[in-house]
């Protein structure tokens, strides 16, 4: 490995690596994000290598064969891009792979069963470029994951890697960088949207020799998984964020606070830092520009509120994390009680794209107030589960029917979660509104960290709402009253609900509560926890009376609300059900009408799933 | 705190407050209760129960110039802030408004309130808390009369968790406002406590083992805003109003804390008032508003049955009650009959009035008045104590504190807390020690000697101060010239002199020394500087103030010199045996007491006193504050007040001595000391307001410390404060003779198994044990393993006792608690070995 003590070694070192790169040599990547990895990703990739092995003998076939981060398309994982084409294969096998070698890469033939299908036309796609999914994206923070292989600091500095670093420490001041940031607009992607360069500004104004930098990766949302894929895939480009900002506002150590759970991001950025540190990227005097900073990572233990701030900070200190009140806020009394800013991992890792291309550039993307692009995972009833990056503004519609793909099995679009357990529901008729700070919070919403969970019809919306509560409910740290006691009293009503014993006036002690909740807690946990409830009441209010007044749930979901009969006309006698009942609750002989008993069964739903005549009615 | 004055407007009052206060205190001090749990004025706020959530805003500015933008009437606009804001947490600003009672605040902290009863069981009935209890008032206040939650719904948990052996805590009660677990952590620098579990899991629990070990654990039951701490010794013991208050003092050490009796007729006690409670009176400059567990829980003694009631003459060799004429009568013959040969000897345990009296007496008939407690240095502090005004809570950044020979947790537990908060304010602290104590972890430097060098590391200290010549020999390296420097650099200097392992000769050299450190670094004759002698007893100073002095390692010699003995409120053959030899035989003996004591036994006639409880005085306290207390309980049998026996007794010697009021006592003390010449008790009564205020309706603002309506008491002035060219002469240390086996050191343990800890029942789970400290090495070489019982030889006994290696002991030395049962006067050596 190379050692860079200024900028002019850094491009030599780059055009060397450059050099040689043989661009006719094929390359396959082989995602390698934690969805892939489920799927065998990594079994795909040895046996691209084991196959590479034992055709090098008539040494006829040659290709290089790496393992990179997430290519966001998870739901058809593993998936393999064979380049310079481009092609595009999904749901990859170990099976596969031999027949990809001999057909692709020797052939340059196209294996058509392992092509993308469009559902909508039915049409096979052959380039990643041209898949719906990923052509309605604008990939910047991701741009490179799919490409660069995470274990190797070459890799990222033979894409560019580190030029935006050089650009700032040989001809930016630390407050030209912060006048860049504040013209980009990039606001806080950790969910909040504090504009970046103010926060920065602040940090630098602050008295004192002795500042820190913290790079938030204590992603914690459900189902939300970006901090962690870029971690993952690009862990170079939080890093030279970071030393960037850093530099701008004064800081010589930072932190990457990164949950334990997370292993495989934990090794790829303690391979990226310890990397960055033996070229000289990270130290004394980086690039000879008399910069000094060093990074350490504070592995968390996945307290869904240590990705609360002054929680992190206290966790980072070694004390319980728990929040503090602000102010003071961390730029000013932060890491032990020093001046400090945190930003999110996508916001570090936008920092580096914005010095390159420059923050006009960046401004253009997005809209009037919400500048550049913001990366969801999107996850629940939707086609294309996976991680998605797009400008801000888009309306939900395309996202969820252009690049998510619908609704599967034909079902109808309920709600969106927007926001993890801190943000809101986005029912139908709300489709078109752009995604951006502004409109989202206008109805219930907000941005949050980019977790994006869909609902279809058959979703109950009062128990939707009540999963969340009870997340939010259960890492509560209690330390403030509203949130400890007041989540509890929510999710215990809502719980009384769906059990059917709602009482009258429950969603209006529901609203009561959740307001209350919202304006007395001391931190953002407790001050959006109550957001999935209100907002599901303010567009599924109907839902909500009709389990407390009617007793029933519209989407029979709700197991004290609902009852499993048998349809005689249908029924066959066929007895698959009388077995299948794990309760014992279905009487009946064979080629005779089956009756449930409803006093021994637990609405499980396993007669349903198992009869195969549609003989089990729900109601 | 800076004292710029900050201005802003508290529901329409205009507030000028210094800048940092917290908008809950400057409400506060503008008259406006905020209501608040969690918030504690002597703990840093942490805003977790949002009790005192208020409106705020701040006055609009214009983002680009910063100039504050103006209404129509050029008023400053003012632009409230979105949510509701913790006033416990939020510094005032420069025209900030503040809405405590508008209609959004008052409902928000109204549903705060809600929350706080889902768990609350609301069995203020039978709740300790009740009719003091912040959460019971604020529902009364504010509550809405009926609750959303069902009984069955609430969240139920035990009730009677025993945290330690003194404190109780009740789960349900607990609104987990952590105030117990801050106190512990910040304020009594024992964080035993913590919250287990999470989210509205979370409970209180203990992690020390024993369970909740601090001296200061009852405290919390005084800032518990709720019923969920309640201590063993008060627990279902009465209902706060039925209670009578009475102003009194701690008896147990030097400290002088102020506290309050509360006191109730019961038909047990055949109708008589019995104490119930002892509860802590505020006074910021002695104990804040606190106390430490032994003052809380140790006063059973004062109305222990075990109290003597009668007066007893001995007859036929026995002792038998009589009447207090006939005593009287047949001590004054006593007395009279040895002409000058009378020697009277107490403690510094009774009043000033007592000890005033018992000299008096004694010089009247030529006789000599001698002080039990062994320890010199008294009139050093009459000359260089502490300054008028001197208040240790006040010391930090740039001051110093000095303390040599002490273990203050052990012996002056309010003095060591108060001491470790001026060290965490940034005040350098320097511990001198033959070993290891608590307060080395607060200390910027620690000095060790060995046992027998506590005067020469003085002397070591003075001469880095000094550079003197004719000290040269005592001069010392490192770590001792850095805390001279840091002694000599200082603003103010506060010195703590004790007495551990010290005879009376070396603590003579000692405090010597230290008195001419003070000196030497013009750190003498004003307030926040000075020389505090760690006294053995609650009133030492105050018996060296009325004249008293200590025989000097000498008593045997003294007693055996003399035709009658007078011994008042001590009892010197239960601290030492081979005594009662001297004081057998033709000699005549009164013993004037609370108890039959080992001493008693040998009297003559035995005086039954009364106890501090029943009957009214003054002490002066180790920082030289002389402080009133009052009569709670009506006197036990035929007792009577110490001075008041002296004055019975003179008059039968045919001695007149003030005989109407304790206070006349005190007029004639102030005449003939000039220290106390300007003072009375009515001076001694005054009080001023303090802050933070306590024991008010508001009762969760400070706790149920009592506010001081009852006198403050008044600091004496050192002679310094007059005469600045004051010299002090350093004396030499002794040598040492006669070196042979280990050195026995007797140390103070706080829960001691004396007569005035032993009626304490409460207290007996967690009473020091009698056993032989010794370091690791010396364990080995005696063949010790951990807990085996030795032997240890001294003065001719053989005392068996459990020996315990630890580290941090010096060698060829073991340590033994005083008051454990094995008596011990000074530091002596003693042969150990292993038992057989």
């Amino acid at each position: 490995m190379a050692s860079i003590h200024t900028a002019q070694e850094l491009d030599t070192w780059r055009e060397s690596l450059a050099a040689k790169v043989n661009p006719d040599l094929p390359l396959i990547t082989v995602c390698g994000g934690t969805g892939c990895r489920v799927y065998g990703s990594e079994q795909v990739w040895t046996a691209f290598q084991d196959e590479l092995t034992n055709q090098k003998a008539d040494a006829r076939l040659n290709y290089d064969v790496k393992v990179t981060g997430c290519h966001g398309f998870c739901e058809k994982g593993p998936l393999v891009v064979i380049r310079p084409q481009g092609i595009m294969y999904t749901n990859v096998k170990v099976s596969d792979v031999a027949e990809i070698v001999g057909e692709t890469i020797a052939k340059n033939k196209v294996i058509e069963r392992l092509l993308y299908v469009d559902p909508q036309t039915n049409e096979e796609i052959k380039c990643e470029q041209d898949v719906p999914f990923y052509k309605h994206q604008h990939r910047l923070i991701l741009g490179l994951n799919g490409l660069l292989d995470p274990t190797r600091i070459e890799e990222y500095i033979s894409q560019g890697g580190f030029d935006s670093l050089k650009k700032v420490l040989t001809s930016l001041s630390p407050d030209d960088v912060i006048e860049e940031m504040k013209k980009s607009g990039l606001r806080g992607r950790g969910g909040a949207g504090f504009p970046t360069g103010f926060k920065w500004e602040l940090c630098r104004q602050q008295p004192g020799d002795v500042k820190y930098v913290i790079c938030n990766a204590d992603e914690g949302d459900p189902g939300a998984y970006m901090d962690r894929s870029i971690m993952e895939g690009n862990p170079h480009l939080v890093l030279e964020g970071m030393i960037i900002g850093a530099y701008a506002m004064g800081a010589k150590q930072g932190y990457v606070y990164i949950r334990n759970e997370y292993p495989l991001a934990v090794k790829h950025l303690r391979l990226a830092i310890s990397q960055a540190e033996d070229v000289g990227l990270l130290g004394e005097n980086i690039l000879d520009s008399g910069f000094d900073f060093t990074v350490k990572i504070k592995l968390g233990s996945g307290a869904f509120v240590c990705g609360e701030e002054t929680a992190l900070i206290a966790s980072i200190e070694g004390q319980i994390g728990e929040p503090r009140p602000r102010p003071p806020y961390p730029a000013e009394f932060g890491l032990w009680g020093k001046p400090t800013n945190i930003n999110n991992v996508k916001s570090w890792a936008s920092v580096p794209i914005i010095i390159d291309k420059g923050s006009d550039w960046y401004a253009s993307i997005g809209t009037e107030t919400s500048k550049g692009t913001v990366i969801f995972s999107v996850v629940g009833n939707i086609n294309n589960t996976g991680l998605v990056e797009v400008p801000i503004g888009i309306s939900l519609r395309e996202l969820i029917f252009d690049i998510g793909g619908g609704i599967p099995n034909g079902k109808s679009f309920k709600a969106a979660q927007i926001g993890g357990p801190s943000g809101g529901c986005i029912p139908a008729e709300h489709l078109d509104i752009p995604i951006d700070y502004e409109s989202l919070q206008s109805l219930g919403a907000i941005m949050g960290s980019g977790g994006l969970v869909v609902a279809d019809e058959d979703t109950c919306m009062v128990d939707f709402a009540a999963y969340f509560m009870r997340f939010t409910q259960e890492e509560s740290c209690g330390k403030c009253v509203p949130c400890r006691v007041g989540t509890k009293a929510m999710l215990e009503t809502l719980e009384r609900i769906c059990a059917g014993d709602g009482r009258p006036g429950d969603v209006d002690y529901l609203i009561e509560l959740g307001e209350e909740i919202k304006r007395s807690s001391l931190c953002g946990l407790g001050q959006t926890a109550p957001n999935p409830v209100l907002s599901t009441i303010r567009y599924f209010r109907d839902e909500y009376e009709a389990h407390i007044v009617d007793k029933t749930c519209p989407a029979k979901v709700c197991k004290g609300l609902i009852t499993y009969s048998v349809i005689e006309e249908n029924c066959t006698g066929c007895m698959v059900c009388l077995r299948n009942c794990p309760e014992g609750a279905i009487q009946g002989k064979k080629k005779e009408v089956h009756v449930i008993d409803a006093a021994i069964c637990t609405r499980c739903g396993m007669c349903m799933s198992v009869c195969k005549f549609d003989a089990i009615l729900v109601e | 705190m800076s004292e710029e004055l900050v201005r802003l407007k508290i529901d329409d009052i205009d507030v000028r407050v210094p800048k940092g206060t917290k908008v809950v205190d400057a409400a506060k001090q503008a008259g406006i209760d905020i209501p608040v749990f969690c918030h504690h004025p002597k703990i840093e706020s942490v805003g977790m129960c949002r009790m005192c959530l208020v409106e705020i805003g701040t006055p609009k500015r214009d983002r680009s110039t910063g100039e504050k933008l103006l209404d129509e009437g050029g008023q400053p606009q003012i632009e409230f802030w979105p949510k509701l804001e913790t006033s416990c947490t939020t510094p005032v600003s420069e025209g900030m408004v503040v809405k405590v009672s508008s209609e959004k605040a008052i409902e928000g902290r109204k549903q705060i309130l809600e929350f706080l009863l889902t768990s609350h069981p609301l069995d203020c009935p039978i709740c300790d808390k009740g009719g003091e209890c912040s959460l019971q008032d604020l529902v009364m206040e504010h509550g809405s009369g009926e609750s959303r939650f069902l009984l069955e719904d609430k969240k139920h948990q035990d009730k009677h968790v025993q945290l330690g052996d003194l404190i109780v805590l009740d789960r349900e009660r607990c609104i987990q406002c952590a105030r117990c677990i801050r106190f512990q952590k910040e304020v009594a620098g024992d964080p035993v406590l913590a919250f287990a579990e999470r989210g509205r899991n979370i409970e209180i629990v203990t992690f020390s083992d024993p369970g909740f070990n601090s001296y200061f654990s009852g405290n919390t039951t005084d800032i518990c805003p709720v019923g969920a701490l309640t201590t063993v010794d008060f627990r279902f013991g009465a209902r706060s109003w039925e209670m009578d208050a009475t102003a009194s003092i701690c008896t147990h050490c030097p400290v002088g804390c102020n506290l309050m009796l509360n006191t109730r007729r019961e038909a047990r006690a055949n109708g008589r008032q019995v104490i119930k409670r002892v509860m802590p009176r505020q006074n910021e400059q002695v104990n804040e508003i606190w106390i430490c567990d032994k003052g809380r829980f140790a006063h059973h003694f004062a109305t222990s049955e075990e109290r003597l009631t009668k007066p007893l003459v001995r007859i036929d060799g026995k002792l038998i009650e009589t009447s207090w004429k006939k005593a009287l009568e047949h001590a004054a013959e006593g007395l009279k009959a040895a002409g000058e040969g009378v020697v009277g000897l107490a403690s510094g345990r009774v009043s000033n009035e007592d000890l005033f009296n018992f000299h008096t007496l004694l010089k009247s008939v030529g006789g000599r008045a001698i002080l039990s407690d062994s320890q010199a240095g008294g009139e050093l502090v009459q000359q260089v104590g502490v300054g008028k005004g001197t208040d240790l809570g006040a010391l930090g950044a740039g001051d110093a504190i000095l303390v040599i020979a002490s273990d203050l947790h052990e012996e002056a537990p309010i003095w060591w807390q108060r001491v470790m908060g001026a060290a965490k304010r940034g005040a350098t602290l320097v511990v001198a020690n033959a070993r290891k104590t608590r307060l080395d972890d607060y200390a910027g430097h620690v000095v060790r000697y060995r046992y027998q060098e506590a005067a020469r590391t003085g002397l070591g200290l003075l001469q880095a101060i000094t550079g003197a010549k004719d000290l040269s020999k005592f001069a010392s390296d490192e770590p001792l010239k850095s805390a001279a420097k840091a002694l000599t650099e200082a603003e103010n200097l506060v010195i703590f002199c004790g007495v551990e392992g010290l005879t009376y000769a070396e603590s003579k050299s000692l405090s010597d020394v230290c008195a001419a450190i003070l000196v030497e670094t013009k750190n003498v004759g004003r307030a926040q500087n000075g020389l505090i002698a760690v006294w053995p007893k609650n009133n030492t100073q105050g018996a060296w103030d009325m004249g008293l002095r200590p025989a000097e390692g000498d008593l045997e010699k003294a007693f055996a010199d003399a035709k009658a003995v007078y011994i008042m409120a001590v009892d010197p053959v239960g601290d030492d045996p081979s005594l009662a030899e001297s004081l057998e035989g033709d000699r005549f003996l009164v013993v004037q007491e609370l108890f039959m004591t080992p001493t008693a036994e040998l009297a003559d006639v035995v005086l039954p006193a009364q106890s501090f409880v029943e009957r009214e005085g003054t002490f002066t306290s180790g920082e030289r504050r002389v402080q009133r207390f009052y009569p709670a309980v009506k006197a036990l049998g035929e007792t009577k007040a110490d001075w008041r026996i002296i004055t019975s007794l003179a008059a039968s010697l045919g001695i007149e001595l003030e005989d109407s009021s304790a206070a006349a006592v005190f007029l004639q003390i102030a005449e003939e000391t000039e220290a106390y010449a300007e003072i009375n008790y009515q001076s001694l009564a005054e009080f001023e307001e303090q802050w933070p205020p306590v024991g008010e309706e508001d009762l969760y603002y400070g706790g149920t410390t009592f506010k001081n309506r009852q006198g403050l008491g008044v600091q004496v002035a050192p002679a310094a404060e007059q005469d600045q060219s004051l010299k002090i002469q350093w004396s030499a240390p002794p040598e040492f003779k006669g070196k042979k086996g280990y050195l026995l050191v007797p140390v103070v343990e706080l829960y001691n198994r004396g007569a005035t800890v032993m009626p304490s029942e409460n207290l007996h789970p967690r009473l020091a044990s009698p056993v032989l400290w010794m370091s690791l090495k010396d364990a080995k070489s005696i063949g010790v393993i951990q807990g085996a019982q030795v032997e240890l030889l001294l003065d001719g006994r053989t005392e068996e006792l459990q020996a315990i290696a630890e580290e941090g002991i010096p060698e060829g030395v073991v340590l033994l608690g005083r008051g454990l049962g094995v008596p011990i006067a000074e530091p002596q050596y003693v042969e150990v070995r292993l038992k057989a």
